[in-house]
């Protein structure tokens, strides 16, 4: 029995950390705020690091590693806010790598020059839906398509979170987009990785806004005193860690029962969405909190950090809609109430 | 990372099972709280014990199965599944025997250990004083050098005492040298509380019944070879044992595990729609209080140490089982009042409501983590 990451893990883990604390800073995610793609030539950096290929097969020049990789990098791209669709492209992955190997997509996205977004059943919006190379729709009835976004037609939404470019697809299938048909299983198990992604994403976001606050507590005087020092705000934020240090291996075990497909990973990745959207939720408002005035402010990173929390809190199933498959599963078709037993 | 229970560990589990269910009383015992119940939770330990089931991660040599934390896991969650009795002696062998262990010299173990994996001696934590609870380095009780006799002659009073009511002896900080200040000078002794001197006075708690006790010590002998550890160095063995209170060793998941599951047989039995989502969040804490705890024993199984992480694993389980319990009395509606209802559902609010309270209050854990995890400079 051994809940954690293996040493191999960790270490793949620690490069993504330091290429990303270089080359994706505050100031980099405004760049994507700014810009009509949040898709920047880091891209292909990110290639160089294996990112973007770690779940490509190693046939098609990925690293052929799963869910369990897949979840520790996106905690560090979480911590950093990487405003690249890395998770939608990863989601896409295993989708292409199962009904659609031989179209090429997957060595491009590997090599960093294509990027994916993907649209599955129960959910509209896309992410970068323009500036992917490959758009991957599945359809309530279980058909799986593969198309082109500008076949489609695209129409923008603004998201809280800046950088994540967001549009409907208005698309027509065609036996020619289509790559698979019965696909429901694949397509119920891509949408958990989506949820498991977002849920990874949320820990580290989690985790920065508390390092952030955490540092501005140490510093920041009022009243002649460090407001570190006042239980009240110590409280807020003991809060906080709390909340990640529970929901951490909660989104561990998710992964795990992921990587292997077992019966129980549609409960494990629902309840990882839950506690790691919790975490993130306590952690935007008390950190916003303890900053005060400057926090609520455009000019401080703080509001990059707690806006993609709340966008991911939304995004791959909110919290209701996970608590409801968690409910069904444990509880069932509750009976009619019976008379009392008294 | 490997979620697998070993077959070594499965076939543990089945012992474990099997045994508690040709085992287990088929009515619960009275409070181990009155002198029936006391006596009927001592014979119960008995039972235990003689099967080897009393101290499993315990040393073969007194009486235990050197069983790993896995499978002392393994053994809590199939304790609590079978609805065994709660353990009355739990503060010696959960709290105390740590200490002993690392602290005590062999005589001491062997003297004390065997009799409190069997239930003989229940032992009564001796922390608190009136002056002394969450600050615990504000100890008055004293203890004076005795040399003619070769010991120290005890003064003071202790609080909160659990167990202390029908308890055989009580462990403890004494301030020994009485020129030092807070958490300086304080010596750890082991008191017989049939000693010349000692008088205890029952506290009945929330639910009636005298868990806990006043203790007065008046001119208490206690032999040198009841010092556990060196004389003044109390507080660096103590901490050892508040940690596994706080920590692993006082509540294990099966705790947790247990209740939630039969909350969620109440909620299907009669299902209030509008208490779903507290079920369900019962439940997930329950089972995230599991796979936290299996990453702290993956922590302590590649050498790590708990430390100050307690106080996160102390606040989540005491305020999850408040909550757990408050579910299950609004799903009984009605009948939540009723002190002779079914399932003790009441008797373990009102326990559970002393969680947030006892081995440290969760705004002193909540000071903890912020100044020892997350570094803040220290509260005024």
């Amino acid at each position: 029995m051994r809940l954690a990451y293996t040493e191999d893990q960790e270490l793949f883990r620690d490069t993504v950390r330091d290429f990303l604390a270089d080359r994706c800073t505050g100031t980099d995610v405004r760049a994507a705020w700014a810009a009509d793609s949040a898709i920047s030539t880091r891209w292909a950096e990110l290639a160089k690091v294996g990112v973007t290929g770690i779940v490509v097969p190693e046939e098609h020049d990925g690293l052929g590693m799963g869910d369990e990789e897949l979840a520790a990098v996106l905690v560090e791209t979480g911590y950093a806010a990487l405003p690249e669709p890395l998770l939608e492209s990863a989601v896409a992955v295993g989708l292409l790598a199962e009904f659609a190997a031989d179209a090429g997509w997957l060595a491009e996205i590997a090599a960093g020059r294509a990027t994916a977004s993907v649209l599955l059943p129960g959910r509209r919006l896309a992410v970068e839906a323009a500036a992917a190379d490959v758009l991957v729709i599945g359809l309530d009835n279980g058909d799986l398509h593969v198309t082109d976004p500008g076949a489609c037609e695209l129409t923008a939404h603004r998201s809280v979170d800046r950088s994540r470019k967001l549009y409907t697809v208005g698309f027509q299938p065609t036996p020619e987009t289509l790559v698979a048909s019965g696909a429901q299983r694949a397509l119920a198990r891509a949408s958990n990785r989506g949820a498991l992604g977002a849920a990874a994403q949320l820990l580290g976001l989690t985790r920065r806004m508390l390092d952030m606050t955490v540092d501005y507590a140490k510093q920041r005087v009022q009243r002649g005193v460090r407001i570190g020092t006042h239980q009240s705000v110590q409280h807020h934020l003991a809060n906080v860690l709390i909340k990640l240090e529970f929901a951490r291996p909660v989104v561990l075990r998710a992964a795990y029962s992921l990587a292997r497909d077992l019966p129980s990973a549609d409960r494990d990745v629902s309840m990882a969405k839950i506690y790691a959207g919790e975490a993130a939720d306590l952690a935007a408002r008390n950190c916003l909190q303890v900053h005060g005035a400057i926090g609520y402010t455009e000019e401080h990173d703080l509001q990059l950090f707690m806006k993609r929390a709340w966008a991911l809190g939304t995004a791959w199933g909110d919290a209701g809609e996970h608590r409801d498959r968690i409910a069904t599963d444990l509880l069932g078709d509750a009976p009619a109430p019976s008379t009392p037993s008294f | 990372m490997d979620l697998e229970f070993t077959e070594q560990e499965q076939e543990f589990r089945r012992e474990v099972r099997a045994w508690l269910a040709a085992n287990v009383p088929a009515e619960p015992l009275p409070s181990m709280d009155t002198r029936e119940g006391f006596l009927a939770h001592q014979a119960w330990e008995r039972k235990l014990f003689d099967a080897r089931w009393a101290v499993v991660s315990w040393p073969k040599e007194y009486g235990g199965r050197e069983a790993g934390l896995t499978e002392w896991l393994i053994f809590e969650e199939e304790y609590y599944r079978a609805g065994a009795p709660g353990r009355v002696s739990q503060n010696g062998i959960f709290l105390f025997a740590p200490t002993v262990f690392e602290f005590g010299s062999k005589e001491q173990q062997d003297r004390y250990l065997p009799k409190m994996a069997s239930g003989e001696e229940i032992w009564v934590q001796g922390w608190s004083e009136p002056e002394a609870g969450s600050d615990l380095a504000n100890v008055r009780s004293r203890a004076d050098r005795d040399d003619e006799r070769g010991g120290w002659l005890l003064n003071g009073q202790k609080i909160w005492s659990s167990r202390g009511t029908y308890g055989h002896r009580l462990f403890g900080l004494f301030r020994t040298d009485p020129e030092a200040q807070r958490h300086r000078g304080l010596t750890y002794f082991m008191v017989d509380l049939a000693a010349a001197g000692v008088t205890v006075r029952p506290i009945p708690q929330l639910d009636g019944e005298p868990g806990f006790a006043e203790v007065f010590l008046d001119d208490v002998f206690v032999p040198d070879a009841d010092v556990l550890g060196g004389v003044n160095e109390g507080w660096k063995i103590m901490i050892a044992t508040t940690g596994s209170e706080r920590g692993l060793n006082l509540r294990s998941p099966g705790r947790f595990v247990a209740p939630a599951n039969k909350l969620i047989d109440l909620y299907k039995r009669d299902p209030r729609p509008a208490e779903r989502d507290a079920v369900v969040r019962a439940w997930m804490d329950a089972e995230a209080y599991r796979l936290f705890t299996f990453g702290t024993v993956t922590k302590l199984q590649a050498g790590g140490a708990i430390g100050a992480d307690s106080s996160i694993n102390k606040v989540f389980w005491s305020e999850m089982d408040v909550e757990l319990h408050a579910t299950a009395l609004r799903l009984l509606g009605e009948a939540g009042e009723l002190d002779d209802g079914d399932g003790g559902w009441l008797d373990g609010y009102l326990f559970a409501l002393g969680g947030p309270i006892y081995a440290g209050t969760n705004e002193i854990q909540r000071n903890t983590i912020a100044e020892r995890i997350l570094g803040l400079p220290r509260a005024k």
